[in-house]
């Protein structure tokens, strides 16, 4: 039983970090109905950005902050303004194929201007152990899940409680007609756009002390949010949230029962089983087109 | 009388010019001798890759500077085979091709079995860093190790954890390639061998990130050790996660787990981490400490084994090369088998390291613990056939 219990906590701070990810997903597919293939390097980036800092000298609190300010404005701002707008009038699949080429072009740039090689990374969060109903819990892991879940709350308040965020809602529900009402909707689609990349800054300062610092961290992350995504439900973010909980909870699990050889073998089985049963996702909403 | 002359001065000088060849004259003998550097410097084995590329430019760097081997310059070409088989089997060829005199690398041992044939079928020498078992095993003739077999380091190991560490029980945590399996597969029935018990038996993958689960299960496990087998980034990761989960344990594992690349990635959590090392720039072997300064002045920071594997792979080239005093493959691996080569005859070398007939090394070895962030030498362990 304490371990069950310490590896669902462990479950749920990886699946923390898929849910800020997955999140990504959903926010990009509703301002513009596309797939963000480098929504996996977006969690990898900022810890590098960082590191690129110290390396040129920073103190480490300047190097977060200069790292999170370039990051948030180079692909919040910047991805949307230089990579979505421009290819958005082509259509989705091109968006896409893009978003496919910024995955590899951030990869590889981080491969070869900085390291190829993991690196240690600051952690945000100290060492220890609490005890949890008779299990020891890694303070860590606790705080990933606490950090995630204010971060994901906060963005449900924002878009549900505020004027901003039902704005935003609305946008992403049909900006045609947000235009009409006198929304404005470039500024809103900017607002979705810098809050993905918040998201993954805060994702990824989680998760790299942790797994290191590497260029390559955005692959397993990517796809890991990716399934979390759609099994959660694609058009919600509280699908998202419920998809990166369960998929981090299948994959811990999994390595600690089954084996460490099936990690990702069995959330991409509990994929396909949500597409035959509910192709919406677990928590998605239906969606209608006319043809 | 003038076309006499003429014609022996044209006899003369084709004379002059045909010895000059025969010997292998001025223009011939600046030619270089090409050496191709397989070797991982990307994909998860990229920490080792590097280190062993630093040793190999370091040493050809020196022996240049004092002339090359037998008076020719080496040109060193260091291709990328991305810890991966099917890109390593690629580069091999890519290297017998260009004629390689000798080729170096690669380090992981999954890679090495995937191309070794190569070599073997070209009659190229290879000299590789891998430690698993098996390819030494296959009667290839021109394979060659830089390191201690793991089937020799592990009896070592199970006698350190019986003796020393005092473990009834121990948790074992490999990495599942040829590596890790290797590692597991032979420490396993010499902890049998010496009544203890194995604990846990876990699997984990090559680049895996994530080792809650696993450290988890350690701990649940409740052995009095842990010993670990897995590369370097994992062996990191898995020492942080095992720090995270509160496993006071000793860890225990073999040369790579006690890297200088594994210490510094784990920070905090490789203090204590105790094991058998084959190389290691702070033994107590003068060679070492000049090839640890040299390293850390030319690359700002401390080389791993894998650097002085590299290092000395390139001396190695050079001193059989020398003994057999021409550039000839099949003699070269011919010598080699059965060569033992001194410090005092070969500095470069750091460390008497004598080669058996199946291409493996045997050599000293040490007892290591990290204490305070540096790898400190407990005790050092003799050659097995000295």
């Amino acid at each position: 039983m304490d371990q069950f219990l310490q590896l669902v906590v462990a479950g749920l701070a990886t699946g923390a970090i898929y849910a800020l990810a997955a999140i990504g997903f959903t926010l990009v597919w509703q301002t513009s109905q596309t797939i963000n293939f480098a929504q996996g390097e977006f969690v990898m980036l900022p810890a590098i950005l960082v590191l690129v800092g110290t390396h040129a000298g920073l103190p480490v609190w300047a190097a977060f902050a200069v790292a999170s300010v370039a990051f948030v404005l180079l692909f919040g701002f910047g991805f949307k303004r230089f990579l979505v707008e421009p290819m958005q009038r082509h259509g989705v699949l091109p968006l896409a194929i893009a978003t496919m080429a910024l995955s590899v072009l951030v990869k590889e740039a981080a491969k070869n201007g900085f390291s190829a090689e993991a690196q240690p990374f600051p952690s945000l969060v100290p060492d220890g152990m609490l005890s949890v109903l008779g299990a020891a819990i890694s303070a860590r892991d606790l705080a990933i899940v606490v950090v995630a879940v204010v971060a994901i709350v906060g963005l449900q308040l924002f878009i549900t409680r505020t004027r901003t965020g039902r704005t935003m809602q609305a946008t992403a529900q049909n900006p045609t007609v947000a235009r009409i009402l006198g929304i404005p909707v470039e500024r809103m689609i900017l607002l979705t756009f810098l809050i993905n990349a918040v998201l993954a800054l805060v994702a990824s300062y989680l998760v790299s002390p942790v797994y290191l610092a590497k260029f390559s961290n955005g692959e397993s992350i990517g796809l890991a949010a990716f399934i979390a995504a759609i099994v959660g439900g694609f058009n919600q973010i509280r699908g998202a949230l419920a998809g990166g909980f369960l998929i981090g909870l299948i994959d811990n699990l999994t390595a600690a029962y089954v084996s460490s050889a099936y990690r990702t073998a069995v959330p991409l089985v509990v994929l396909v089983v949500v597409i035959l049963v509910k192709p919406e996702g677990l928590l998605g909403r239906k969606e209608e087109r006319t043809v | 009388m003038i076309t006499g002359t003429f014609t022996a001065a044209i006899a003369l000088t084709a004379s002059v010019a045909a010895s000059l060849l025969a010997l292998g004259g001025p223009a011939q003998a600046a030619d270089p001798v090409k050496l191709i550097d397989v070797i991982e410097l990307s994909g998860p084995g990229a920490p080792a890759g590097t280190n062993w590329k630093n040793g190999v430019d370091l040493a050809v760097k020196e022996i240049n500077a004092k002339g090359g081997i037998l008076g020719r310059p080496i040109a060193v070409t260091h291709y990328d085979s991305q810890t991966n088989p099917g890109a390593t089997r690629a580069a091999v060829q890519r290297a017998v091709d260009e004629d390689a005199y000798v080729v170096l690398g690669p380090i992981f041992s999954g890679p090495i079995s995937a191309s070794m044939q190569i070599t073997q079928r070209a009659a190229v020498p290879q000299i590789v860093g891998g430690e698993a078992s098996a390819f030494t095993k296959q009667g290839n003739p021109y394979i060659f190790r830089t390191s201690l077999n793991q089937a020799d380091a592990m009896p070592k190991l199970a006698n350190y954890l019986r003796d020393e560490v005092k473990a009834k029980s121990v948790a074992v945590v490999w990495i599942n390639n040829d590596f890790g399996k290797g590692g597991r597969d032979a420490i396993i029935p010499e902890l049998q061998k010496r009544g203890i018990q194995v604990a846990a038996d876990i699997a984990t993958e090559s680049g895996q990130a994530d080792f809650a689960a696993d450290a988890i299960k350690v701990k649940n496990a409740n052995a009095d050790a842990v010993f670990v087998y897995l590369n370097e980034e994992e062996s990191a990761r898995f020492l942080r996660a095992a720090r995270q989960q509160g496993i006071a344990k000793p860890i225990i594992g073999e040369t790579t787990l006690l890297g200088a690349k594994v210490i510094e990635l784990a920070g905090e959590a490789a203090n204590g981490v105790k094991g058998h090392v084959g190389l290691l720039v702070d033994a107590p072997k003068p060679g070492f400490a000049a090839f640890g300064k040299k390293y850390q002045d030319a690359y700002g920071f401390t080389s791993d084994h894998n650097g002085i594997k590299g290092y000395t792979a390139v001396y190695t080239v050079k001193t059989i090369t020398e003994r057999v005093g021409k550039f000839d493959r099949e003699a070269f691996a011919k010598t080699l088998h059965g060569a033992r080569i001194d410090v005092a005859q070969e500095p470069g070398i750091l460390i008497d390291t004598k080669w058996l007939e199946n291409g493996d090394v045997d050599r000293e070895s040490f007892l290591v613990e990290v204490t305070d962030g540096k790898p400190v030498v407990k005790a050092t362990l003799p050659m097995i056939n000295p």
